[in-house]
């Protein structure tokens, strides 16, 4: 018996175009017969942006990605266009940015993949952390910030962090590369509160650099 | 038959011609300027002198008369109170924000008008600052028509970064008074680079530092090969060029009170002391020192002033924007040097303090080879030419503020961080604090500060038909959408029974819709004629795109149809390109849903075509084209 579930994976993604109504891939962006800009579809941030899916991600190959779509789908090409085109357009701008957002972010994008794989690491809200070594360091960075009394003090403080953020980063990026989901959960989580440091940290140094004048 | 072939999404658009042209107009608080873009040559438009500014000042009549420009500017010293300028600082603003500064304003608040948008009382009538903006805007379009010898009505209309909201519809909302289509609103930092980029070919991390008479802002881009990305963005809405005339004008004031023994002021010694600050301030620009008069009736007062007490008078305002481009800088995790150029914008960048200190900010001299006046609205030329008849440039900006709603305790909670690129949609859900309550009140407000008393309130309204549930058990889910002209459109949804409430943010500041056909029906300009043209544009916009739709079926699936058929989606193709000449909307939107009837039958057989290839296992390529950006 033939049911949606044994359809070849091409024709269960055919739908009709909304401009010409001919056959068009669910995955594409325009219509090949007429060209009209058509609907994001589902897919995953990697997919939408022709990147593979890892952690690993060199930042100028997501800019060339996400700039390459933008220059095709963004609003801006479609100003003098019907009023459906401009909606699917703004709608395909948003979904890149989304991507863009998420993937930039070596935090954003470690939770993401963790996401992807059935993992969920909240990296918006605080949770409970059950690390008492991550905790103890945070508290021990904590003190030593709001006992630095001058902006090289902070400044100093400001780049230890900044060095943690980027070795736990290192240390992510081989968690993946293991395949060890557990290991990186960790590290993300881990991740999460050393920028939040350094993210105290610089606020602590703007606000003391700015009593200087 | 013949085919043109088209880049996926790049088909032009069929009647182009049948527009006007699009210009660039910078709308500013001291001066517009409007300029026009053809082949990437931009050219200011200026009057039969050779100006390209028109001063954004406005004189209403006794007699019903608006007068734009140098005219309307000379008489701000005759007729004070008959005058408005810098009207650009009332833009999106309510009574409450005005009060604070309305000793430092020249007009008039109407103060009868409760709440909403403020009003200015002028010359008898009570005026909004979105009907005078649109006065401006009239007269810059008349501008641009009489240089060209052709209608104008669409156009990039720059908005400073900054700009909320509220601001930013205001502006939307005069333009539309004025008769122009407002093809995008753009930044003016971004405009300005946009300018100073095509023209330099500048590549890397580049800072906009861009001080008018009202508004402050600086963005930092980073640009390369035709993309010009902004990286993060900051200023004051209400710092600019005007706060150094007042320092100075305050300073005259001092001494004239001193001289004649006066305490109090009247309105026009305060404007003449305005005038004669700003006549001051760019003498001493280029010189080092001056002497100026401030000469009313028969009580005239002198006024020596140097550059050092100016730039003493004018540092603090300077300074405010030094801070504000360090948080920038700061926001975008980089570092002043590895700023490659800092380009200066507005006609307060001529004052040599404000060079010295981005010079000492920045550590390199900054660049101004482009008119700092006109670098904006040729931007905006650019970026109109570039929306009309396209482009290989692209410009992706951000949310100058960070949006949010009001939670318990008068807590912020942000949904969409400033400096997000847009367009962007952001959701965020919420629950009910009472056991069995039935209604939300969403307050969206924009701001960084963590408390909404803080923050700027945008709108509120209230989602109704919550179920009743026990406390926290209620799904709110709450969506910002902010398009590409930093717009922002909200709505509420109760996911488990799906109630939904949706809101264009537009109300606590700004014109109702019923104000803005009241204003529409007021204007001189046959609104309703005006309304009907451009959705007659519309509905032939739709048509060509409906006729290069189904040309582009037939030219693939032709043979899917017996001679009738054929013959028949000819005809209604036929019929529909006949009607394009003409200027019925309703028979051209009648001749696309005949075209649709015809060709039903067609589109379910190339539904079905494409279904048994697949099946079938022929390659889909055809139908699977998807998009390689370039290399």
């Amino acid at each position: 018996m033939m049911t949606k579930d044994t359809l070849p994976a091409a024709a269960a993604a055919l739908l009709p175009c909304w401009s010409c109504k001919g056959p068009v891939s669910a995955r594409a962006l325009f219509c090949s017969t007429c060209g009209a800009v058509q609907a994001p579809g589902q897919a995953d941030h990697f997919t939408r942006l022709g990147l593979a899916r890892g952690f690993d991600l060199a930042p100028a190959d997501l800019d060339r990605q996400y700039f390459g779509f933008q220059r095709r789908l963004h609003p801006d090409r479609f100003a003098t266009r019907s009023p459906k085109e401009r909606a699917l357009s703004q709608q395909q701008a948003t979904a890149l940015n989304d991507a863009y957002e998420t993937l930039k972010d070596p935090l954003r994008r470690a939770a993401y993949l963790l996401r992807l794989a059935g993992q969920v690491v909240n990296v918006e809200q605080a949770g409970t952390v059950d690390d008492p070594a991550l905790l103890m360091e945070a508290m021990e960075m904590r003190e030593a910030l709001a006992e630095a009394d001058g902006p090289e003090a902070v400044a100093k403080l400001q780049a230890k962090a900044e060095q943690d953020v980027a070795a736990c980063v290192k240390a992510l990026s081989a968690a993946f590369a293991a395949d060890d989901l557990d290991g990186a959960g960790r590290l993300t989580t881990r991740l999460k509160y050393l920028g939040k440091l350094a993210d105290e940290a610089k606020a602590r140094r703007m606000r003391l650099t700015r009593h200087d004048f | 038959m013949l085919l043109q072939i088209h880049e996926p999404g790049q088909t032009p658009d069929p009647h182009a011609d049948d527009r006007g042209l699009a210009v660039g107009i910078d709308l500013g608080t001291t001066n517009s300027v409007v300029a026009l873009a053809h082949d990437g040559e931009t050219r200011v438009l200026r009057d039969g002198d050779g100006n390209g500014l028109i001063p954004s000042v406005v004189a209403y009549g006794e007699d019903g008369t608006v007068l734009v420009g140098r005219e309307a500017r000379r008489q701000l010293l005759e007729r004070p109170d008959t005058v408005i300028s810098s009207i650009k600082r009332l833009m999106g603003r309510g009574v409450a924000d005005v009060k604070a500064v309305a000793g430092t304003l020249p007009f008039e608040l109407d103060s009868a008008a409760a709440g909403g948008m403020v009003r200015l009382k002028v010359a008898g009538r009570t005026l909004t600052p979105v009907e005078i903006s649109a006065d401006i805007l009239r007269a810059v379009k008349a501008r641009a028509e009489a240089a060209q010898g052709k209608g104008v009505d669409r156009a990039v209309i720059t908005v400073p970064a900054y700009f909320d909201d509220a601001a930013r519809t205001a502006t939307k909302d005069a333009a539309r008074l004025a008769g122009l289509e407002v093809l995008r609103l753009v930044n003016e930092p971004t405009a300005a680079a946009l300018a100073y980029g095509l023209d330099n070919g500048a590549e890397g991390l580049y800072a906009v530092y861009d001080l008018g008479g009202g508004t402050f802002d600086i963005s930092l881009l980073h640009m390369e090969k035709g993309v010009f990305q902004v990286r993060a963005t900051g200023g004051d809405a209400a710092l600019g060029g005007d706060d150094f005339d007042h320092a100075v004008a305050e300073h005259f004031l001092a001494e004239r009170a001193a001289a004649l023994g006066h305490s109090t002021l009247t309105s026009a010694e305060a404007k003449q002391a305005l005038a004669t600050a700003r006549v001051a301030k760019e003498c001493l620009s280029v010189s080092t020192q001056g002497e100026w008069f401030i000469d009313l009736g028969d009580q005239p007062s002198r006024h020596a002033l140097d550059r050092a007490t100016f730039e003493a008078l004018a540092e603090p305002f300077v300074e405010r924007t030094i801070r504000i481009c360090r948080g920038v800088l700061e926001d975008a995790g980089v570092t002043a040097d590895e700023v490659k150029g800092v380009v200066l914008v507005g006609g307060s960048t001529r004052v040599p303090l404000v060079r010295r200190r981005v010079a000492e900010l920045f550590g390199r001299p900054p660049l101004a080879d482009i008119n700092p006046d006109e670098v904006v609205a040729v931007g905006a030329a650019l970026q109109a030419e570039a929306l009309t008849v396209g482009s290989d440039t692209l410009l992706l900006d951000v949310t100058p503020l960070s949006l949010g709603l009001e939670t318990m305790g008068g807590i912020v909670e942000k949904v969409i961080h400033r400096n997000t690129p847009i367009p962007v949609a952001l959701a965020q859900e919420f629950t009910t604090y009472q056991d069995g309550q039935d209604a939300m009140l969403i307050h969206v407000v924009q701001g960084e500060r963590e408390m909404v008393d803080q923050c700027r309130s945008l709108a509120r309204f209230v989602l109704h038909g919550i179920p009743p549930m026990t406390a926290g058990a209620a799904r709110i889910r709450v969506s910002f959408t902010v398009d590409a002209d930093g717009l922002l459109t909200v709505s509420a949804r109760e996911t488990v029974t799906g109630v939904e409430q949706q809101v264009s943010v537009k109300p606590s500041y700004g014109l109702s819709e019923e104000e803005m056909a009241v204003m529409l029906r007021a204007s001189m300009l046959h609104a309703r004629e005006d309304m009907e043209l451009r959705l007659l544009t519309e509905t032939k916009v739709e048509a060509g795109r409906s006729l290069l739709a189904v040309k582009a079926a037939l030219a693939v699936d032709k043979d899917l149809l017996s001679a009738g058929e054929l013959a028949g989606i000819e005809a209604a193709l036929a019929a529909l390109e006949a009607l394009l000449s003409g200027t019925d909307r309703a028979a051209v939107q009648a001749g696309i849903d005949a075209l649709e009837a015809a060709t039903k039958i067609f589109a379910e057989r190339r539904m079905d075509r494409g279904i048994r290839q697949a099946l079938a296992g022929v390659s889909v390529d055809r139908l699977d084209q998807t998009l390689l950006p370039d290399a």
